[in-house]
Order: structure tokens, then sequence, then C-alpha cells
């Protein structure tokens, strides 16, 4: 809602600036989003009348015209514009004037003319090009032939005006309106609110009797109906100062019984309808449900298909308008129109809000039903437009109105305890002030039992129904500034993080500690996802949730897996030629459920790694590659205090390299799995390097962990180091030589690790060296280095008997 | 013999002052103090003297002896730590190449930025709650004083599975989810982080992004401690020089609302591009749990009030590190991540 401060002014007597008053606004809830003052750099720029237009001596497209603009001379303009006709009055900007943006008008030569001065556009003095006539959109501004001739086209076109833009609440309605704007204003500054004039006379011994027939069929959707007859009609244009209302509202002029309509509806908040009587059969409205299959072509020509649950309003030939949405083209207002039936009604908002959705049509008077307007206002409305076609000479009123309102609405009485608002607010405002401030926003208040007042609530304000309402007006008429802050007193609570939330961070504290960084994609991915995976057709993961309005394909189901995010987070980093990186992402994933209408939300880990980290100077690189990704995942399960992992060579998961794929297990409970990801896959996605990634289900991984570390006792004796370097076939695992060493180690041995692996020379083809480095200690005693040498030696020989390898000397 | 002595300890001291090595010096000490050092062979020799001059040359003797010993160890520290000087020397690097390079991660900004508003909270007595994302029509808004056909409902446009199971459009519905569960038992005191989804993709909306909603409910809770908890809030979290504002709004499911602003965290209140040069930054909405809500989650709206909040993470983490778009958050370039 675009509000003109100088309209405004008509109601109130403002004696802020439009920014100030804007502040006040927005701290009492009705909040301005902007000031604009449109044009306001313009000067110099008088009206004129294009006496002459004659064809310029030198150039096709320009013309040259002489304009009166009131001192006696006529000034010789060349123009371009398309649209000048002699007689014409138009904004001329003299020599030296300024336009909207700035530009300063010279005295200039257009193909060997000279040109004293500019015809200006609406867009040059900065008004919206949306709010002119379609042929004024491009060329010249047209203003009506009385307007005075010479005179500052700053207040006639209300570029010294300022205009409020509202951000209004959806339970504002009431504010879709000037003079609602103008209720809230003079009640927060306490200024008197001045009603604008709708007394009219009507045509003499004329009567709407026997011409204007209102059934409604419908009361529930249809609350009220006034209709009212103005006859000879001149349809025309509006005068200035209408005009220039409705632009500052952003609306755009057509005819001024339009005009009326719309001016009105600005005003008061109540849409208005204007139907050529004559087109109508019967002078007969009914207000009806449409019938299946029934049709109309509304205004702008599209032939509207209408259903049941659909209100219209009819004649006795079928459906002339679609109820409080849009008018139909067969009884529109035109030139030839002579007579109007005027319509003022009350529609269900539930009703006309579903219309407008299911037709996709939205227009200011539908916006304004759907939040519900002043059922009390329906006639006052009508007499002011009847008013204004009486005065500006548009034509005759007939005597008489149809107020068809079968069920007049009670006031709401609502009861308003002090000690509530004190309850509510943490303040106690004082009984006299809360009267006082109802009172200003049009609240009757009387007393009620004991300290309770009985609160009268005025029929524009839709919003307020219950003691909680009228709390919050008391608040805000207060001022949310004075009301004092404070702490919660009671009993103290403690902040806690669950087990599981800690857990959870500590996740992502130790891969951050291990050099992943965290990112976070959509949760709805593309169904190609999968295929790109390259999951078989029977695969569960292909199950997922369908979003019956995705924005796109790509993004049109829930996610099974964090893999294709993952993947589209590396191949956008590397096309962006940034080819390393390490990164994770803890995310919930979507199983649907049989016979379940929400799905299982279940917390998955995933990380992905390709390239090297950074080297440096000192340092070989550190490959991103599986063993990096293991790495992590050991360092997570000791943190974690998981019990120890296994990893069971994986070749049927599709998405991965068959050879270098493996299944994480802990204490045979499968968590999830690592691999690198098959080659197939990266080029589905378009990657240009080799990627790792392991996925885990990390509810299972957060069930398993520890709850705290338990403390081991530290050692006591010295412990012995003996390296072995053992030949073994290639095929043997370093997994089944690890089990072999630490069955024949005994108890003391307490570490075994793989420090070397080595084949080339001197080691036979297909064998490679493995080097071990054992630790022994025993927790009572210094061990011997008998003992050792007997555990060293029993150990290669059970890895000679089991895996036929060979001690290298 | 006396002048053996003093030919020696003249020598001896000479040869001691000359050496520049810790082996000459040690081959001073075998020559003449070792066990077949020329000093020893003189003692040894002392048997020959008449018993009178014993006593005399060996006092001399001894002294001798001593005065090469104490020189000795004096040379010896005084060489030694030469050598260190100069081996410390040897061993200077440049100080000016790079440190060893070492692969570091970082959490999303997103996450840092709600583990530091969990953190605020937590300290101030409140619990973490979670809720589902894909949620219930109930939950999302009919529980939340949003029936359908509620004109506020235009507010959010959803993103549908069913007529009646949508991707939760904002972190409410976990609020009510507590309540049910709590009712009629008091105090709940909890925020609530995590994903929304509303059907809205351009420069400024993301159709995934992330809120932080807050719920006290209890006997005696009021506007004026809500906004004494949002003033806390903003002060941790934007530095103790912020200032709030709270301006009246609208949401359906609380009443009295309001919006919160802080002061621009770039200009400090005096106008900048930031604030649109108001000097004031929306950071949140809030306001008392409107009685129907309290209602319809099991409470009796009499006898307790509460208050609810609810913050965007991303335009609380574009404020917080001067981010100018949103999408960088789920593009997750490498080069953006390594900044936070």
């Amino acid at each position: 809602m675009r509000v003109s401060l100088k309209w405004l002014r008509d109601y109130v007597d403002v004696p802020l600036e439009a920014e100030e008053l804007a502040e006040r606004l927005t701290m009492a809830g009705v909040a301005v989003g902007a000031v604009y003052r449109p044009g306001r750099e313009v000067a110099g720029v008088v009206t004129g009348r294009i006496e002459r237009v004659e064809p310029h001596p030198n150039a096709d497209k320009l013309v040259v015209c002489r304009v009166n603009t009131g001192d006696g001379e006529l000034r010789q303009i060349v123009t371009g514009a398309p649209n000048v006709r002699e007689g014409q009055v138009v904004p001329v900007a003299l020599e030296g004037a300024r336009l909207a943006g700035g530009a300063v008008i010279k005295r200039a030569r257009f193909r060997g003319v000279e040109s004293c001065g500019m015809l200006c556009s609406g867009q040059e003095l900065g008004l919206d090009p949306k709010t002119m006539p379609p042929d004024q959109a491009h060329g010249i501004m047209v203003l009506p032939p009385d307007t005075p001739l010479g005179a500052d086209v700053r207040p006639l076109l209300g570029l010294d005006d300022a205009i409020l833009e509202l951000d209004l609440t959806p339970n504002r309605g009431d504010c879709l309106s000037v003079i609602g704007v103008a209720r809230e204003v003079a009640a927060l500054l306490g200024l008197p609110l001045r009603l604008p004039e709708t007394e009219v006379a009507a045509a003499p011994g004329s009567s709407l009797e026997g011409r204007v027939r209102v059934d409604i069929l419908d009361p529930g959707l249809c609350r009220r109906y006034v209709a009212l007859l103005f006859t000879g009609i001149k349809v025309g244009p509006s005068p200035l100062w209408l005009q220039e209302r409705l632009r500052a509202a952003g609306m755009r002029p057509i005819s001024n019984v339009v005009d009326i309509t719309n001016y009105v509806m600005l005003e008061m908040g109540q849409p208005l309808h204007a139907f050529d009587y004559r087109a109508l059969k019967d002078g007969h409205i009914i207000v009806r449900r449409a019938q299946p299959g029934e049709t109309v072509v509304t205004l702008d020509g599209v032939e509207r298909r209408l259903d049941p649950e659909m209100l219209v309003i009819a004649d006795p030939g079928g459906p002339v308008a679609i109820a409080g949405i849009m008018g139909g083209l067969h009884t529109e207002v035109t030139e030839k129109t002579a007579e109007v039936l005027l319509e003022s009604a009350y529609f269900n908002p539930t009703s006309i809000r579903r219309t407008s959705r299911a037709l996709g049509l939205r227009s200011e008077a539908s916006l304004r039903f759907e939040k519900g307007i002043d059922l009390e206002g329906c006639l006052a409305a009508a007499r002011r437009a009847a008013y204004l076609v009486a005065r500006l000479g548009v034509g005759e009123v007939v005597a008489g109105a149809v107020d068809n309102y079968p069920l007049p609405q009670e006031r709401r009485v609502v009861v308003l305890r002090p000690e509530r608002v004190a309850q509510v607010l943490g303040v106690d405002v004082p009984p006299q002030e809360t009267r006082e401030l109802l009172g200003r926003l049009g609240f009757e208040v009387r007393e009620g039992e004991g300290r309770q007042m009985l609160v009268k609530v005025p029929s524009y304000r839709v919003d307020v129904s219950r003691e909680i309402d009228l709390v919050e007006e008391v608040a805000r008429a207060y001022g949310y500034q004075r009301i004092p802050a404070t702490l919660p007193c009671g009993p103290t609570t403690k902040g806690f993080r669950t087990r599981r939330q800690e857990l959870l961070r500590r996740v992502g504290g130790v891969l951050v500690g291990c050099g992943l960084s965290e990112v976070i994609t959509y949760s709805f991915i593309s169904p190609a996802s999968f295929d790109r995976l390259r999951l078989p057709p029977e695969s569960p993961l292909r199950k997922a949730l369908k979003l019956q309005n995705p924005l796109s394909y790509e993004q049109s189901v829930m996610r099974t897996t964090l893999l294709p995010g993952l993947l589209e987070v590396l191949v956008r980093n590397f096309n962006r030629r940034v080819t390393s990186g390490a990164i994770f992402e803890l995310g919930r994933v979507f199983y649907p459920k049989d016979g379940e209408v929400l799905p299982e939300e279940r917390l998955l880990l995933a990380a992905a790694a390709m390239g090297q980290a950074a080297s440096g100077w000192n340092r070989q690189p550190v490959q991103l590659d599986f063993y990096f990704l293991k790495g992590v995942l050991e360092v997570l399960a000791e943190r974690l205090g998981l019990p120890a992992l296994d990893y069971e060579r994986e070749r049927q998961n599709p998405a991965f390299h068959p050879g270098r794929a493996a299944r994480v297990v802990a204490e045979g409970r499968e968590l999830g799995v690592l691999g690198e990801i098959h080659p197939d896959v990266l080029e589905d996605y378009g990657l240009g390097a080799r990627a790792c990634a392991f996925e885990l289900d990390l509810e299972a991984v957060l069930e398993m962990a520890t709850r705290e570390p338990r403390y081991q006792p530290l050692p006591r004796y010295p412990g012995v180091r003996r390296d072995i370097a053992l030949v073994v076939p290639r095929e043997v695992s370093c997994g089944e030589i690890l089990r072999v060493i630490r069955e024949a180690g005994g108890e003391n041995l307490r570490q075994v690790q793989l420090f070397d692996v080595y084949e080339g020379r001197q080691i036979k083809k297909g064998y490679r060296s493995m080097a071990f480095s054992l630790f022994f200690q025993a927790v009572d005693r210094t061990l011997t280095d008998e003992e050792v040498a007997a555990r060293v030696e029993a150990i290669s020989a059970a890895a000679a008997r089991e895996l036929g390898a060979e001690l290298r000397r | 013999m006396e002048a053996k002595l003093e030919r020696i300890a003249l020598e001896a001291r000479e040869a001691l002052l000359r050496a520049t090595s810790l082996e000459e010096l040690e081959e001073l000490r075998v020559r003449y103090l070792g066990k077949k050092g020329e000093l020893t062979q003189i003692l040894r020799g002392m048997g020959s003297l008449a018993p009178h001059e014993r006593p005399r040359v060996g006092q001399l003797a001894n002294k001798v002896r001593q005065d090469l010993e104490d020189l000795l160890k004096a040379r010896t520290e005084e060489l030694k730590s030469r050598l260190k000087e100069e081996m410390l020397e040897a061993e200077r690097i440049d100080i000016t190449l790079p440190g060893t390079a070492l692969l570091t991660g970082r959490k999303h900004p997103l996450t840092a930025v709600v583990e530091r508003i969990e953190e605020i909270f937590l300290g101030l007595g409140f619990a973490i709650a979670e809720g589902p994302e894909v949620e219930l029509d109930y939950y999302n808004f009919e529980a939340l004083n949003l029936p359908k056909d509620h004109p506020a409902r235009d507010m959010q446009d959803s993103f549908f599975f069913g007529p009646d199971v949508l991707l939760r459009t904002h972190t409410s519905p976990v609020q009510v989810r507590v309540m049910e569960r709590t009712a009629p038992e008091v105090p709940v005191k909890i925020i609530a982080p995590g994903k929304v989804y509303r059907r809205d993709d351009d420069a400024t909306h993301s159709p995934m992004f992330h809120q932080v909603e807050g719920l006290m409910v209890d006997r005696r809770v009021t506007f004026g401690d809500l906004k004494g908890v949002l003033e806390v809030f903003a002060r941790e979290m934007f530095g103790p020089q912020t200032r709030t504002r709270f301006r009246p709004s609208y949401f359906p499911f609380t009443e009295p609302s309001a919006e919160v602003d802080i002061s621009c965290v770039i200009c400090q209140g005096e106008g900048c591009r930031v604030c649109g040069m108001s000097g004031w930054l929306e950071i949140l909405g809030c306001g008392m749990v409107h009685p129907r809500v309290l209602e319809m989650s099991g409470y009796n709206s009499e006898e307790v009030t509460g208050f609810a909040f609810g913050m965007g993470v991303e335009r609380i983490a574009m404020l917080k590190y001067g981010i100018d778009d949103l999408r960088l958050f789920f593009e997750n370039d490498l080069r953006f991540l390594a900044q936070f």
C-alpha cells in the first residue's frame, strides 16, 4: 500500500515530515518500508499548450511544435515524441529546467532547428510509466485540456508529495486505505480525524425503485450487497487531481467512472465495481455460486472457467463478474455507457482467497476482500462514490439504494482485565491510560464488573476478537519501548545439550581436527542422482520422497544419501580450479516408511576428498585418498570410543571402485561404506579427479559411542621394540598378517605398526616386503631379551606357516 | 728439580693458553697431568730428593699441578662455550620460510553461528530441542493458529508431499511438539535450531535455510522478560555496544508480536548502505505465545504465559561476517569455507 502524504493530510493535520511520520508509524506497528519523493528534483517545468505541430525540415522522426506557456509567447520546441497533437496541454521544461534524475534543459539545435525547451514524458518527471495511459507510457504526458497554462507542474503532478510505502502485516487490512492509515496517525498523534463528504443530492424525481434488484443466494459468501444507480453518465478522463492521487498509489487512471471506484477503494478500503447498467439483464443482480462449467470473460479479455466453489455476480442471463475479483468484459463501463450500477459489497474472505488462488487472479479488490473489509462501511463507500459522480459532473445519482444485508452484524464487545495486561506485558498500564489509548484507536470502553473494561470493537477492526488482541493494541499504543526489559524470575533451569547433541558436536570437531571442512547442501536432490551413482533399480535408496511442487527437477526428491551433495560440491570446486579438498556433511536423509505419514529422518555422516593436501617446501604432500579417509575414520572411532572398526571388502556397491571399497563394520554391525568413487560415477558427475568418500549411519555410530574414556594405568616397566620385515605373497592382506602377528605375539605384544611396504628389487616377483614395528611390554616386570626373541621367532614361524612369509634379513 | 718444575709450569701454561680445541686441551692434560705426564713423572721422582727438600718441592709441585688443573678447567669451559656459540651460529635458519603446511578444516559458518547462539542460550538456561523437517500441516500451521485459508499462510510458500505433509517452513512446529510433550508442566525453556524450507529461490532467498526458534513457557513470563532475554542475546552475539529496538509486528502464533532490530553492526546506528541509512538491522521476530497456541498444546492460557522468537541463521551470519550473498552458504566453495 502506497500512501500519499498530501492525501493523508485531507483527513488529519500531520505536523510531521514524511520520514518522521514513517518512523512513528513503524514503531506503532504500521511498518513503513520506504519513503519516496517522486520527481523531487524537478524544477522549472510548466504547463503549456501545443498550438501548432509542423514537420521538421531535415528529419522524419522529429516535429517542430509551437508551445504556449501562458506568457504570451510561442516557444519553438523540437520533439520526437510520437503522440504530440495540436491542442494538447503538456508539461514543458523551459530553458534551465531540471528533470527527474537531475538533467538540466538547455537551448539546443536539432538538425538545424532551434528548440527552446523540451516536452516531457511522465518518466522524465519521475512518474512511473505503468501509471500512464499506454500511448503516453513512451511519449509525452498529456494533461486535461482545461489545465491552466504556465502553471508549475510540481503541485499539479504531486511532485511536491511524499509517498509512504507501507509493509502491512496480513492482520491490518484496515490500513489498506488512506483513511485507515489516517485513523492510525490520528490515534498515534492524538489529533482529530476529518472524514470526507458523502452527502449527495439525488436527481429530482428519480427513483431506483423497480430498476435495480439484488438477490443474494448465498449469504454465507456475500453478507452485504449495496447497489446504487447513476444516470446521464458522461465517460471521459478524470480531473488531474484525481488522476494524480491514483498515480501516487501506483494505479493507472482509466476513465472518470472507473477512477472514482478506484479512488474510493483507495480512500476507504471498500472495493467498488461499476457495471454498465444497460448491459445487465433486467437490472437484476444475482449473487450466487457458479454452476459447474460456467464461464465468464473477465475485463482482461480472458475466458475464465468457473466452478461451484466460486462466487459470481450474475444477471438472469448468466455470470457478469467474478465476485470480488474481477468484473466481466460484457458489462464493462465504456465510452458508450450511459447508466452505471455501482456495487459495494462484502464477500467472504476465505472464498475470495480460494477463488483468487484457483484462478491465479489477484486484484486490488481481491487483496482487500481477502483480508476482510469493514462490513459497516459498504453503504458509506457507495455514497462517497455517488458524491464524487455528482460533484465531478460525471452523471446523476438516482435516489435510493438497494442495501441487501440479510444478517446485520453486532458490534463485538470484548472484556479486558487490567491484570491481564500486566500479566502479559509485565508492566502496569494505568486503567485511565488504557481507556485513553483504546479510545483514540476507535474502541469504545465502558466499565464492567470490578476493574474489568467492556471494550466495543470498531467494525473495521476485524482482527480484534479476543482479550489478547486488546492487550496487543494497548501494548503498541503504549509503546513497546516503554515496557521495561526484565529477566525471567522463577526457579533456575539448567541449560544443557543432550548426550546425542554433545556427541554430534564432537563428531564435527574431530573431523575438522582431521582437516575436513564442513559443507551444507540442499536436502532435496535430483532423481537423476541415483542413476549417476549407478544404483540398481531395486536399490532401496531409490525409494525417495517426492516433492509435489519442486522448484526444479534437480531439486525434486528428498535425499536418501549424502553422496550426491558431496560429489556436486567436489565438482563445483574442481570446475573452479580448486582441485584438492576434503569435506564432510552431517545431515538428515529421509526414508519413506510404509504405513506412516512422516518419513524416517536419519542422521548420516559423509565425507569426500580429492587431490592432496598442500605440500609446502619441507614436506611430501598428504594424498587425500582412501587411506586418508580411513585414517579419519580411525581417529573418529578412537575419539568416540567406538569398538574396533573392521573393514570388509565391498564389491557390490556400484558407486564405488570394486577393488577399493570396504564395508565399515563394528562388532558385526555395518556402519557404512568407505571407498574410492567408481570411475564411471566420476564420469557421470563430470569430475576430473579421483575422489574417495565414506558414508556412515551416524545414529548407529552414536549408539555405539562410549560415554566417557576409561583411564588405563601407565606402564611401570620398560618395553622392548623389535622390527621385523616379512616377505609375503601380494595377495596376502595386511589385515591377515596383523591377525597372525597378534595371535602369535602373546599378551605382552602391545602394539604392531606397519611402517614400510616395499616391492621391487631384491624382492621376488609377486611378493612384497612389509615391515612391522613390534612393541612388547609386560605389566608386572621387565621383559628379558630371551622372552622377546622367542616371541619374535614364534611370530615369524606362524607367518611362514600360515601365510607363506619369509623373514627378510 | 725446582727449575724443572718452573719450566714445565711455564711451558704447560703457554700451551694451554694457546690451545684452540678441546682435543688439544685433552692432549695437554695427558701430556702434563696424565698418569704418565711430565708433572706426574716429577712427582714420582720426589723420592730422590733430600728429605729436608721434600716439603718445599712437594709444595711447589702441588701448587703447579693445582694451577695447571685450574687453568685447564677454565680453558675447557671457555672453549666449550665458544664452540657452542659457533654451533648455534652455524645452525641459524631462515625464520621467514613458511611454517609447515598443515591440513586444516573448518566448521561451516552457519554451524559456527548456530553453535554460538546455542552457547548463549545454554547460558541462559535453555535446552536444545529438535523436530522433524518433513512435518505435518497440523504442527507447521494449524497448531500455530494458522488454519487452512489463513491469509498469513501466503507469507510462507511451502513444499508439499501431500495435502497434509510438507517441509516445515519454520522451526516453530518444534515449539508445539515440545509443549504437547510437556504440558501441563512448566517451565519450558528451549531453543530449536534447524533447517527450514520455503518455495523461493532468488538472490535473497534460498529454498532451504536455517532458523533458531526459542520458547519459554512458565507462570509469570512477560513481554518485559522477552525484551530482557533478547537484549542479552543481541549483546552477546553482536557485542556489548549493541542496542535493540522492538517494533510491533504480526505473527499468527504470537500476540503481542514484535520484530527486533539491532543497531547496525557496520555503522553503529549512524546510517550506512548495509542498514539502508536507517541505523537499524532487523534480526528476528518474536512475541508472547498466542493463548490459542498454548491452549491447543494443552496449557491453561490463564495460568501460564510464554514467549517465543525465531531468527534466521543466514541473516545473522551475513551480518556477523559481512557476507553479501546468501548463495555462498550452499555453494560450499572451499575458498569461502576456509575463511571462517
